[in-house]
């Protein structure tokens, strides 16, 4: 197998509290796929994506065994060659279309002025650009919408031109974090067409987080599961379905059994107890104190088990505990 | 944006009528004017003939009514003192406060501005630290000893500078700076919060993640909004500066209208002070309007409503 686009490896990241928000997470994009990103409010998802983005809030602290992005390491790249990257090879879009856009600009000067920036272009190209991407993006009287300010624009309007901006220069990858979570329902599914859409058309690797397992179900290749800041279980999204391993996936599944009939906007499932705040230092299974088949042994490191090719998870069971799956 | 700014035009009428009406009892509450432009050799006769001439003679809401009336068209009367038609009088020294205002402005904002984004850019670290040393520093110092000490280091030890009068522009420097040193304190401390909170809002992350220069993402991202409430509170400045010049003008023998309002006070000229103090109202109200038209400039969210 070639190597994958983006490649992580004991990512961590601290903040100067002390809370350890990412602890080893290990997530690996390969060009031209959806990797769903999943888990509870507070695991580590977006941080996650911020620590690969260098985004990071100043206080954080990031360090990683791997961090790579086609072929180049990223945590040798200077702070230049990072900018370099972002919005150009790797570009992010955001949980809030709202506030995401600079109310000073007009939508053109916001949108233009990235492709100028990486692509060296005239004022003229990099708008003929910008109408084109709004065009793609479903928007109807692009030269219209160019000279408007965010204000004029509804929330889902707002994140079509997020998503338009992010593909001005033609990246290889997208981070979307929870891009239709802030939006009205109907509003969700389009984006979520669109994002589909686009992902096919263009080739784009795409990291899409995600609370909704109906989304994953209908577009993810691949899909990561956080929890407490560490990926405890990674798979091809049908295996993943038919023979989930962790006790939290088969938790987070058990409200949603059968694969196929997933309907978008259904929540995770609803396991007793909150994601603890796990500090720097912590050892052992973060899941065990709502696991129901927690052990002693739990509390020590746990073992990366392989469940079949290119499926693994973070837990003490041996693969295909399935005598105990009533219990869970 | 219409419905705002007839708003603001109104209260902006409201203290100007305000205004007017206490620069009219000012003057007559201290004392009786008859008496004083009469002079202190004046007999009982006299004095009933300025009060006859002046029209000081009949119930004061009328002379109020005249006083306004002719107020409103540009007609402050004549100085007692000067033997001048008032409005000339300030016309004639209002260019020399003016600049002295506009030059105190350009410095305080040439000196607040790139210390705020550069204390907000470095939040918490040494150079952050320093400049809000200097702002507090900046706000202990009375500005007639900091004028006093300009004085001695440039005009006479070094020379650099004329310590006194209006003939050139170099005139104005020293002023100009002891005249900044009022507001930047206030636009420094502004600037620099206006900026923190915007460097940590969700746009900034945007444009952070387009891959934008550091400078584009601090002078065009944020400073564009971290801006618009440091215009509206310059422009008051300026309003303040103005205002604050009687004390920098007769410390630098500057001839403007507040070294001429401190004459006036001195000699009881009230036609002129109560001209001076209503002038610098009205401009220090036009100065709050037009920073709000600046401001809908600025934000596009106030000029689209
Ligand atoms: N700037 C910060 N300073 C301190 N702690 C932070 C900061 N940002 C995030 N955290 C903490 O890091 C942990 C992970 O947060 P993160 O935002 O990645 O969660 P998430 O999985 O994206 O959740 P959600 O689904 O709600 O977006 C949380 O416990 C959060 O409180
Ligand atoms: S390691 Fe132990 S506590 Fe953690 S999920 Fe597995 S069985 Fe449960
Ligand atoms: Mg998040």
């Amino acid at each position: 197998m070639s190597e994958a686009l983006l490649d992580i490896a004991g990512l961590r990241v601290t903040f100067a509290g002390g809370t350890a928000a990412v602890r080893g997470t290990a997530i690996a994009v390969n060009r031209g796929e959806t990797h769903c990103l999943v888990g509870e409010s507070g695991c580590g998802k977006s941080v996650s994506a911020l620590a690969v983005m260098n985004l990071l809030a100043r206080g954080a602290s990031r360090s990683a065994d791997r961090l790579r992005f086609a072929g180049e390491d990223l945590l040798s790249l200077s702070d230049t060659g990072m900018a370099r990257l972002r919005g150009n090879r790797m570009a992010m879009i955001f949980q809030e279309p709202m506030t995401s856009l600079n109310p000073a600009y007009t939508v053109g000067s916001q949108m233009t002025e990235v492709h100028r920036r990486h692509k060296g272009s005239s004022r003229q190209v990099a708008t003929d650009r910008a109408a084109e991407m709004l065009a793609r993006v479903g928007i109807t009287a692009p030269g219209m919408r160019l000279g408007q300010f965010p204000h004029q624009l509804s929330g889902g309007l707002r994140q079509r031109v997020m998503i338009a901006m992010a593909l001005m220069c033609d990246p290889e990858l997208l981070i979307a974090d929870e891009p239709t979570t802030a939006l009205d329902v109907t509003v969700q599914a389009q984006i979520l067409r669109l994002l589909a859409g686009l992902q096919r058309d263009l080739g784009l690797a795409v990291l899409l987080i995600t609370h909704d397992l109906g989304i994953v179900a209908r577009v993810a290749d691949r899909v990561s599961v956080m929890y407490a800041g560490e990926v405890v279980e990674s798979a091809r999204t049908n295996d993943l379905f038919a023979r989930p391993q962790h006790p939290y996936t088969r938790g987070l599944l058990d409200c949603v059994p059968v694969p196929g009939k997933i309907r978008p906007g259904e929540p995770l499932g609803s396991i007793p107890g909150v994601v603890p705040r796990v500090r720097a230092g912590f050892q052992g299974c973060g899941f065990r104190d709502r696991c129901a088949f927690a052990m002693p042994e739990c509390a020590a490191e746990v073992p990366r088990h392989a469940a079949g090719e290119a499926h693994d998870y973070l837990c003490r069971l041996a693969a295909d505990w399935s005598g105990l799956r009533g219990a869970a | 944006m219409l419905r705002f700014l007839i708003r603001r035009l109104i209260v902006a009428l409201l203290v100007a009528a305000t205004v007017l009406t206490l620069a009219f009892a000012l003057t007559r509450l201290s004392g009786d004017l008859a008496i004083s432009i009469a002079g202190p050799n004046a007999t009982q006769q006299d004095v009933e003939l300025v009060r006859k001439a002046y029209g000081l003679d009949r119930p004061l809401i009328v002379q109020f009514g005249s006083w306004v009336g002719r107020a409103a068209v540009g007609d402050f009367g004549e100085s007692y003192f000067f033997k001048q038609r008032v409005a000339s009088l300030i016309g004639e020294r209002m260019p020399i406060t003016v600049t002295l205002g506009l030059v105190g402005l350009a410095i305080a904002l040439a000196i607040s501005l790139p210390l705020g984004v550069l204390a907000a850019a470095q939040e918490g670290r040494l150079a952050d630290r320093i400049v809000q040393g200097i702002t507090l520093i900046g706000q202990a110092m009375p500005s007639f000893w900091l004028g006093l000490i300009l004085m001695i280091l440039f005009g006479i030890r070094l020379g650099w500078l004329p310590v006194s009068g209006t003939g050139s522009w170099q005139h104005f420097v020293m002023p100009g700076i002891v005249l900044a040193f009022t507001a930047v304190p206030a636009l420094t401390r502004l600037t620099r919060s206006g900026m923190i909170q915007a460097l940590s809002s969700d746009y900034i992350r945007t444009a952070r993640a387009k891959g934008l220069s550091r400078l584009s993402i601090l002078l065009k991202h944020a400073l564009r909004n971290a801006a618009i409430p440091v215009v509206a509170i310059a422009a008051v400045q300026l309003g303040f500066m103005l205002g604050g010049s009687i004390v920098i003008e007769s410390v630098f023998a500057l001839h403007g209208v507040g070294f001429l309002a401190w004459e006036s006070i001195g000699k009881n000229d009230f036609p002129v002070v109560q001209a001076v103090v209503l002038v610098l109202a009205v401009i220090y109200v036009g100065l709050t309007l037009a920073a709000d038209l600046v401001n809908a400039v600025l934000d596009p969210r106030l000029r689209g409503q």
